[in-house]
């Protein structure tokens, strides 16, 4: 029997996402002898062509050159999965979007430049067919695992998508945003990472993205009662999930 | 690879093992190099013009984002440069917190460059997991010395990549002495393997290649310098992190998307494991200083940064235990500073050499103008120098080997090419 495919390929990021699975240093060995790893530039020199059976795809959208590899990859995988905050979302680099094209061209065209650059950087689902979304900045590297797991066993990924609270209950952490008044996302921002800021005394940055249904006017009471001001609310919203439909829309009926 | 009677061409259009996506353009006439272009064509992500507007608190989170590999590097540094605006000085237990983030950073990031990405180039495999069939030993060694190193960041950090913890100021929170204590015995295993991985890289074959460099590293008094210092050079260079603009200047070369970086009225400069070892040897860790003392004083053979790198290993899993030991939690985790308008300078040593950080802000706190130099638009002049005098001794060589050799000689820098496109200029095309 042959071995089922994964390729991994990169967009605009910071490599974080795909890293994560040089990170599960206990099981790489075991998931190399599982699957054949056919295109992974960053960790091998060895190219397999297509198709491929699982496609995992970090990073944005953001040249032209992008706009067309994408469409070859979509067309080459079985299963295509967008890995991380850049490629669901967009990234932080989509908050180039928000800016006004013309004045960011000024700003920056002080001298002359040889890059060519799309004026946006947007999520992989909006070129082509997404089958699966993996949230986070970065992915958290366990639900990376279950995630390629679950596609060899060609069942269902169980991932998360309540909110960031849930865990906080589970791991025991004291809500920051009652016991400490500190700001926090969570409430609107989906589980999967385990939690990780409340449980350092910080409020949750969103770094997962809108959990399934946001309840942004609540949120913004929650925030104006502790004092933060909705430039600040709005600029929480508008970071690593920038481009994401639930944040966009809570940013704006903030900014309203 | 196309070959006519003279003109031989070859154009390696995606290097792999390295962090971010690269490419390599050569044309030879006879022996003559007619075009060497090392590009970048890294999508850029214009982080400089995206911290515009933002809150001087955001530093630290946004700038992780350049790199997956090294964010804490991007944190001390960008943490550095507001501090000094802020004129916050922390005291030496927030210092040695910071230390010991940064050296596990490290001993995840050497570990994963010289047995995943770069011994495979020495051994002959496209890469670990292939190399794991012969050298399942040394494979499994490496990612257990890979985990002690993420499983440390993940302690102080709150996660591998990404650390939530550190902010401006020191900690959101300090970790117990138990919580750092659990990690001891992996670490006392770890100084081992580190060692067993001096002498392993020592026996690779490694081209002739002495090479003439300007090393720049950060210099500090009683350290091997890592979370702040001087700047100091085997040029004669020894000024503040504050003037780093006087001594370096970056330029824009038309088939990178990457900035190359020179000394001012000089020429390239070299940065990196090899740069601190030439400047900083006698400030290793005993441990280090031992496994290193079959290794030349001044290492100037650009292949024998495995070496190096191995020795930087062993010395942050050292230097990691004794902070742990000496270990007392911060309290407060955090120091405040007054905001105030002003410009800070901050640099630090990410595993593959100096990062530079300068940020101006106004009375509110909000960032006005952001300058971010990574290691590798520095070291990429020198890389491409490398190349220049490393092809003349290898143009007999078939076409394939040739190119696996000027591969090896690019990953000699552990390059991070992610790192390395950070620049505001662009031109947008519309579609």
């Amino acid at each position: 029997m042959t071995k089922p495919t994964l390729a991994i390929w990169k967009f605009a990021s910071c490599d974080g996402c795909q890293l994560s699975l040089l990170d599960l240093e206990d099981d790489l060995l075991d998931i190399a002898d599982a699957i054949e790893i056919a295109h992974f530039p960053e960790a091998t020199s060895a190219r397999l062509d297509g198709p491929y059976t699982v496609s995992l795809v970090e990073g944005s959208i953001t040249t032209p050159r992008d706009l067309e590899r994408i469409r070859t990859i979509r067309d080459q995988s079985n299963v295509l999965v967008a890995i991380g905050a850049c490629a669901t979302a967009g990234g932080i680099q989509a908050l180039k979007n928000l800016a006004d094209v013309d004045e960011f061209i000024e700003l920056v065209y002080a001298t002359p430049s040889y890059i060519d650059s799309l004026a946006t950087s947007t999520p992989i689902s909006s070129h082509v067919d997404v089958d699966i979304e993996l949230r986070g900045c970065p992915v958290d590297k366990y639900e990376l695992f279950e995630l390629v797991g679950a596609l060899l066993a060609g069942r269902k990924p169980d991932l998360p998508t309540y909110p960031v609270c849930v865990e906080c209950k589970a791991r025991g952490v004291s809500c920051v945003m009652v016991a400490a008044g500190t700001p926090c996302l969570g409430p609107i921002t989906q589980a999967g990472c385990g939690a990780i800021c409340p449980a350092f005394d910080r409020g949750c940055y969103g770094c997962f993205g809108p959990a399934e249904t946001v309840n942004a006017g609540s949120l913004a009471d929650r925030w104006r009662e502790l004092g933060v001001d909705d430039e600040r609310l709005v600029r929480s919203l508008r970071t690593f999930n920038t481009g994401a439909p639930g944040f966009v829309e809570a940013a704006a009926s903030v900014v309203e | 690879m196309h070959k006519t009677d003279r003109i031989r061409s070859l154009w390696v259009d995606e290097l792999s093992r390295v962090e971010g996506e690269g490419a390599l353009d050569l044309v030879l006439d006879g022996d003559e190099i007619v075009d060497l272009r090392f590009q970048i064509f890294e999508s850029p992500r214009f982080f400089e013009a995206l911290l515009l507007g933002r809150s001087h608190t955001e530093t630290p989170d946004i700038t992780a984002r350049i790199c997956g590999i090294c964010p804490v590097a991007y944190q001390t540094s960008s943490i550095n440069a507001m501090e000094q605006i802020l004129a916050i000085e922390v005291d030496e237990s927030i210092r040695d917190l910071r230390r010991l983030i940064y050296l596990a950073e490290w001993i995840e990031s050497h570990a994963l460059h010289i047995y995943l990405l770069h011994a495979p180039d020495f051994l002959g495999y496209p890469g670990a997991v292939a190399m794991a069939a012969d050298f399942p030993d040394e494979v499994r060694d490496a990612l257990r010395l890979k985990k002690v190193g993420n499983d440390l960041v993940a302690l102080v950090g709150g996660r591998e990549i990404h650390p939530v913890n550190p902010r401006i100021g020191g900690f959101f929170k300090a970790p117990s002495r138990a919580e750092l204590a659990s990690v001891t015995t992996e670490l006392e295993w770890a100084i081992d393997a580190a060692v067993r991985t001096v002498s392993l890289v020592s026996t690779f074959p490694f081209p002739d290649l002495d090479l003439d460099y300007e090393f720049v590293a950060l210099s500090a008094p009683n350290e091997y310098a890592i979370i702040d210092g001087r700047i100091r050079s085997s040029g004669g260079i020894d000024a503040s992190v504050a003037e780093f603009n006087d001594l370096f200047v970056e330029e824009h070369v038309e088939w990178s998307n990457a900035l190359h970086a020179r000394v001012r009225d000089r020429g390239s400069y070299h940065v990196g494991p090899m740069a601190r070892f030439n400047l900083s040897r006698d400030q290793l860790h005993p441990i280090a200083l031992d496994a290193a003392r079959h290794i030349e004083t001044v290492v100037v053979n650009p292949f024998r940064s495995i070496v190096v790198r191995a020795v930087e290993l062993v010395h942050a899993c050292a230097a990691s235990l004794d902070i742990i030991a000496r270990y007392v939690p911060p309290d407060p985790p955090s120091i405040e500073g007054h905001i105030r308008a002003g410009e800070g300078h901050g640099a630090s040593e990410a595993p593959r050499g100096l990062l530079y950080h300068r940020y101006c802000i106004d009375t509110d706190g909000v960032i006005t103008d952001a300058q971010i130099v990574a290691p590798t638009s520095q070291n990429q002049l020198s890389i491409e120098e490398d190349l220049r005098r490393l092809i003349p001794t290898i143009t007999e060589l078939p076409d394939e080997e040739m190119q696996h050799r000027l591969e090896q000689a690019i990953r000699n820098y552990d390059p991070c090419i992610s790192c390395a496109v950070h620049f505001l200029d662009l031109r947008v095309s519309r579609s």
